[in-house]
């Protein structure tokens, strides 16, 4: 998993069957310093409360489906958590 | 697998349910000298991995979930094991 920010929606009326309901969003890849890295991608919203500015870990491939109702759809990318902080250990 | 170094944990209250009550780890992947290659992965750590440890990380999805024994669930990476040590013989 990776961490991203959520910069936009995305609407889509036609899907194939089984996205419908689910959330759309554009996702900035970043570092582990939170920098950007990378192209942003489109993701779906696998807490189903992720929006626009927050930092949220993404997890890509085929388990992706996995964080929706409807595991077996076609999505690469998907929003598994909404991060409250990222803590260093202590002693690095 | 993937050798990494724990550096910081993530925190996060609204996940997808197969992360309730886990720990989250931000790993730098290292090469097997120790320095680091740039990327990094968050992982579920289920060996109880501190800070600085350098760790053995899963990055494959049907393996992750028979460890969580979570099926479906949007996990790849888990922090498997702690490395004590790394040879590479010269001349290898």
């Amino acid at each position: 998993m990776q961490l991203a920010r959520v910069t936009g929606t995305v609407v889509a009326t036609v899907k194939y069957p089984g996205l419908e309901g689910i959330k759309l969003l554009i996702v900035q890849p970043l570092d582990r310093h939170g920098e950007p890295k990378g192209r942003q991608v489109v993701a779906a919203d696998g807490v189903a409360m992720a929006g626009p500015g927050e930092l949220v870990y993404i997890v890509g491939a085929r388990e992706a489906a996995q964080a929706l109702p409807e595991t077996f759809v076609p999505v690469d990318h998907a929003i598994v958590g909404i991060v409250d902080a990222v803590e260093p250990v202590a002693g690095t | 697998m993937k050798l990494a170094r724990v550096t910081a944990t993530v925190v996060s209250t609204i996940c997808a349910p197969v992360f309730d009550g886990r720990r989250l780890l931000l790993c730098d992947i290292v090469d097997p000298s120790g320095e680091p290659t740039g990327d990094y992965v968050i992982a579920v750590d289920v060996v109880d991995a501190g800070a600085g440890e350098t760790v053995l990380i899963l990055d494959e999805g049907t393996g992750a979930r028979q460890i969580v024994e979570m099926s479906p669930a949007p996990i790849r990476a888990v922090v498997v094991g702690i490395v004590d040590q790394v040879e590479e013989p010269a001349g290898t």
